[in-house]
């Protein structure tokens, strides 16, 4: 027992021997194979399936057909356009939309009252922990033919039109904007309460008015939340798909059609599993950037050992 | 809130005395108008907010709910005695804790033995490892679906819960590992220490020492995992594919193309039984965190 080299305390690092540190590590197995087998292997099958013209139906197999899928899909207009709204939902409904809007949040509860902070809190976080598909009939019933906004508008005397038809990545945006901003409010609320209450004063003091005051010492404090929290929000935006393909299947003609959701139709309704990995490839490639991005945004390398 | 102190006449012999209070008063007032506005403006982002969920609620309780928000007239329970049957609820939230809660068993009994290794001992593995889960948790796992099914298909785990719960528990996994080694790494190891040189094991000092000490900090992690993977639409549609083993979260989007013509009351009604125990977990969940939400190590920046 007393040869354990225990703790965190890493003086000495002596290192057990090789038998002791095996059995040491047994307790990973089971993560470690179940990451292996469904997160790592899979991630590798992409890679390989990329490369074929691997069918969902036919027991003919696939065939390797090198870059031809990729080459497929950067000289398709489709393409372009889900990469195009992609960008599109990202930037609207995560980096300006639940950024912002969780910022907002964050710095005004801080002086709301007490009822006040706990009732937006609750309805806020609500959005956020209602499942995927129920927020998107909700955006539907507000947003389609005959729904709410419609009903408001016709009361108003302007025209009804069917949102989810004329402007559908702006309703998806808003409706993602609706759901996800919990989690930036969260992030940015446990970011200021960590702000020293003396130094804003003091700025006060100095003569900083309240826009002064924001920009020029909150902000700045808190900006490595502000990072992880952009990282973090792009990084879940990229994947939604269940609220989309509720609100407009990715419709009307694609117009809605976010890279997840141009994949899946492109694989399982058009049985093209081949280039529908390829088209996930690319998804999982930015993903894995945004990711890197993010831990060096975290600068770990001194953090942890 | 607006306690605005008595004006004291001052004194003329202190004048400078007397524009030092005009002034504080004035900076108090200005701050009540400023916290009204902000109360106003924070209830009216509420507002913008409860709009969506106005539907789900009048229309769950009218039989006659169409698309656009109305007063029930008359309110009644119909929607709801309607779908409360086997095929349209029962089985469904059956099915959906059955895979919801296997996965977020798997995750946490995973995830507190990865951790023990993580957190006690020295490997010059740990870091890459560490790095690698971090990473993970970035992915898009809507990406890697496509080549699961296809990987599902070829070792026959497609439509079974096995394969399912056992990939949910995947997906949930990277995350779970990391705020479960955070946690333990709360835990002293002086109290492992002592049951060591008692003669207990590192898994028997595990269970009988470690975990009761972080079982508040775990069952946060559970209720989480629970949660997300309750909402979780996607995976569940791509890897299960005969009705009997759908998910709420699956079958309720089958509302849409089984029935034709569509009964939006029922939507409702069935939305609402459906988000329940994700709500009721969240209200478990905030209790014990005090209102407000540890995210670990992964978003502090």
């Amino acid at each position: 027992m007393s040869t354990l080299t225990v703790g965190p305390g890493r003086g000495g690092t002596r290192r057990a021997p090789a038998p002791v540190a095996l059995m040491r590590g047994l307790p990973l197995a089971p993560a470690v194979f179940l990451l292996g087998a469904f997160l790592a292997w899979p991630v590798v099958y992409c890679v390989w399936a990329a490369f074929t013209d691997m069918a969902l139906t036919g027991a003919s197999g696939a065939d390797f057909v090198g870059f031809e899928n990729f080459t497929r899909a950067f000289t398709s207009a489709e393409f372009h356009q889900s990469v195009f709204l992609t960008v599109v939902f990202t930037v609207l409904s995560a980096i300006i939309g639940q950024n912002v809007l969780g910022m907002v949040l964050a710095l005004l509860m801080r002086s709301g009252h007490r009822v006040v902070r706990a009732v937006v809190s609750a309805i806020v976080i609500g959005a956020w922990v209602l499942p995927e598909v129920v927020a998107g009939y909700l955006w539907m019933a507000l947003l389609g033919d005959g729904g709410s906004l419609n009903e408001m508008l016709g009361a108003v005397g302007l025209p009804p039109q069917n949102w989810l038809y004329t402007a559908p990545i702006l309703a998806v945006s808003i409706a993602n904007v609706w759901r996800g901003t919990a989690f930036s409010m969260l992030v940015y609320s446990a970011a200021l309460s960590e702000v020293p209450k003396e130094i804003e004063e003091a700025a006060t003091v100095d003569g900083a008015g309240p826009a002064r005051r924001l920009f020029s010492v909150t902000l700045p404090m808190v900006r490595r939340s502000i990072a992880t929290n952009l990282m973090l929000i792009t990084l879940q935006t990229l994947s939604v798909f269940g609220l989309i393909w509720t609100m407009t299947r990715g419709g009307p003609s694609n117009q809605s059609a976010t890279l997840p959701i141009y994949a899946y139709v492109q694989a399982f309704q058009f049985s093209d599993l081949g280039y529908g990995t390829a088209l996930a490839l690319v998804l999982l490639l930015i993903g894995g950037v945004f990711s890197l991005i993010y831990l060096r945004a975290l600068r770990l390398g001194e953090s942890m050992t | 809130m607006t306690t605005e102190s008595p004006a004291v006449p001052a004194p003329p012999a202190a004048p400078a005395l007397a524009g030092a209070r005009r002034a504080a008063r004035g900076r108090r007032s200005s701050h009540v108008v400023g916290k009204g506005v902000v109360n106003l403006v924070l209830l009216l982002i509420a507002a913008c907010f409860v709009v969506p969920l106005l539907w789900v609620v009048l229309a769950a309780f009218d039989e006659s709910a169409g698309l656009s928000v109305s007063w029930p007239q008359p309110w009644s329970l119909g929607n709801f005695e309607a779908v409360l049957n086997t095929d349209t609820t029962y089985r469904p939230m059956l099915n959906g804790f059955i895979l919801c809660g296997g996965a977020t068993i798997i995750t946490i009994a995973a995830s507190v033995l990865a951790a023990y290794p993580l957190s006690r001992y020295q490997s010059r593995y740990k870091r890459p490892f560490m790095l690698t889960i971090l990473f993970t948790t970035g992915l898009p796992i809507t990406a890697i679906m496509v080549p699961v099914y296809g990987m599902f298909v070829q070792v026959d785990l497609i439509d079974t819960y096995l394969g399912t719960i056992l990939f949910m528990a995947t997906t949930s996994l990277p995350i779970s590992i990391w705020l479960t080694k955070n946690f333990m790494d709360a835990v002293p190891i002086e109290l492992e220490e002592a049951a060591w040189t008692d003669g207990a094991s590192p898994m028997q000092a595990l269970r009988r020492i470690v975990l009761p000490l972080m079982w508040p900090g775990m069952s946060v992690v559970a209720i989480y995992t629970f949660i997300h993977l309750w909402g979780n639409f996607f995976v569940p549609f791509i890897l299960l594919l005969s009705n009997d083993n759908l998910p709420a979260s699956v079958s309720i989007f089958t509302f849409f193309s089984q029935y034709g013509q569509v009964v939006y009351g029922q939507l409702a009604a069935y939305s609402v039984i459906y988000s329940l125990p994700a709500l009721l977990l969240y209200l478990v969940l905030s209790r014990r965190l005090g209102g407000a939400f540890a995210f670990g190590g992964a978003v502090k920046g």
